[in-house]
């Protein structure tokens, strides 16, 4: 499935099959990147800027950071040698069209959201309404654990929503399977 | 003629309907009015079609588009984004799993060579026996038919489960293909139809919307095509 192509004067080794395939820490230089762009066809490269597009907007659409590592394997792949001239132009696309940003939140893991750059207006409803009491939940969450100074207990926090009849036994009305809802998904969106 | 340039009332416009992931008419013409008074953009009421062109200009070199087409169960139309590269599936791809994706596929199997349209929860339980990827346990099967229709693949109805209008929209051309004459056409207007009714006698199919605006003017239920009595309920 993964390509073992050696990119002659690209400026990078490619590691083994698996997690290795992409070894990050070897990325190109810029100008490596443009005279690697000159030995692939325009057509090419703007295809894979397209199916970048197409896999941010899915992946944000689902309110889950996106890992540089995730991009390389399932869309840049055999173009890594010009990963970063994509990603620009994706960039770019994104706000042109869409008017999203796509912004790095941990420069450390490489990992990216889309944020709006059209200015907020009032009322308006951008999400479904379950997505919306999620958010709700999620910042009621938030505040009480920054009111509490970072680093509450997991009691404390569970015993905070029991009063605000939300608990991690019963099924809630809205929110389904509470404990899953906090202990997976609003973690997993970080 | 060149199209006209993208302004931030489009993008909201785009970013909206993002969300959203299918829209009826009437709320789009809404918000296009709404997008266009928040960026002080010139507003030609009743140009809903021009203003999502010039989205669609620019949408084309990513292979999307926004795209009309009308609900079958109210006749309304709705506009969608969908994504127009390949064969349609592989969008939902990078979403669900392999053996999920293969349920889904099974499912739109059952649906689309139905007579009504419809697959029961029975059915697509025995289905998800048969995986060949990786079997499902019903639990699972609920839940991920759940998140399909959250997703607006699937719609639901008295346990039975149908395509969303947002789905026939996003996969008709993918859905004739790959089924080829195993899918209708309506007699009427020509489209997909997935919950249809049929003419007993020579077997053509219509969208029960299309079948209410037709009959509305005959006094007499005759098919269109080989005119014997129309014997299905008219909607």
């Amino acid at each position: 499935m993964s390509q073992r192509k050696r990119s002659k004067g690209s400026g990078f080794s490619q590691g083994d099959d698996g997690d290795e395939d992409f070894n990050l820490s070897q990325m190109p230089t810029h100008s490596q990147v443009q005279r690697n762009l000159e030995r692939r066809s325009q057509d090419q490269v703007n295809q894979k800027v397209s199916e970048l597009v197409q896999f941010l907007l899915v992946k944000d659409q689902k309110k889950i950071p996106i890992k540089r590592a995730d991009i390389l394997k399932k869309v840049i792949r055999e173009y890594k040698d010009v990963y970063s001239e994509i990603v620009n132009r994706a960039g770019r696309t994104l706000q042109q069209v869409f008017g999203l940003q796509l912004v790095e939140i941990d420069t450390k893991h490489h990992i990216y959201i889309l944020i709006s750059n059209l200015p907020r207006a009032e009322g308006e409803n951008l999400h479904r309404d379950n997505q919306t009491a999620k958010l709700g939940l999620l910042i009621i969450i938030l505040s009480f654990i920054f009111m509490k100074g970072n680093s509450p207990k997991d009691s404390a926090v569970w015993e905070f929503l029991r009063r605000l009849r939300v608990q991690p036994g019963e099924r809630h009305e809205v929110f389904g399977d509470v404990k899953k809802l906090v202990t997976e998904e609003f973690v997993r969106q970080k | 003629a060149m199209a006209a340039q993208m302004t931030d009332a489009h993008r909201r416009f785009l970013q909206v309907l993002m969300s959203h992931g299918i829209m009826e008419g009437s709320e789009a013409r809404k918000l296009h009015r709404r997008c266009c008074e928040i960026h002080k953009v010139y507003y030609a009421h009743d140009k809903l079609d021009d203003f999502i062109s010039t989205i669609n200009s620019h949408l084309q070199p990513l292979f999307m588009q926004i795209r009309k087409g009308m609900s079958e169960s109210d006749g309304r139309a709705h506009y969608a984004l969908v994504n127009l590269a390949e064969t349609e599936i592989t969008k939902m791809a990078s979403d669900y799993t392999e053996n999920e994706l293969e349920l889904f596929r099974k499912t739109m199997d059952l649906i689309v060579l139905s007579e009504n349209g419809f697959a029961s929860s029975t059915d697509i339980l025995n289905l998800a026996d048969q995986l060949k990827t990786k079997k499902m346990k019903k639990k699972e099967v609920e839940q991920v038919l759940k998140v399909f229709v959250e997703d607006k693949w699937l719609s639901e109805r008295n346990g039975e489960y149908t395509l969303h209008t947002r789905c026939i929209i996003e996969m008709e051309q993918y859905i004739l293909s790959n089924y080829q004459d195993m899918a209708r056409k309506c007699n009427i207007c020509h489209s997909l139809v997935i919950q249809s009714q049929v003419c007993e006698s020579c077997g053509i199919g219509m969208h029960l919307p299309c079948v209410r605006k037709y009959f509305r003017a005959q006094t007499e239920p005759r098919c269109p095509q080989c005119n014997d009595f129309w014997s299905c309920d008219i909607p």
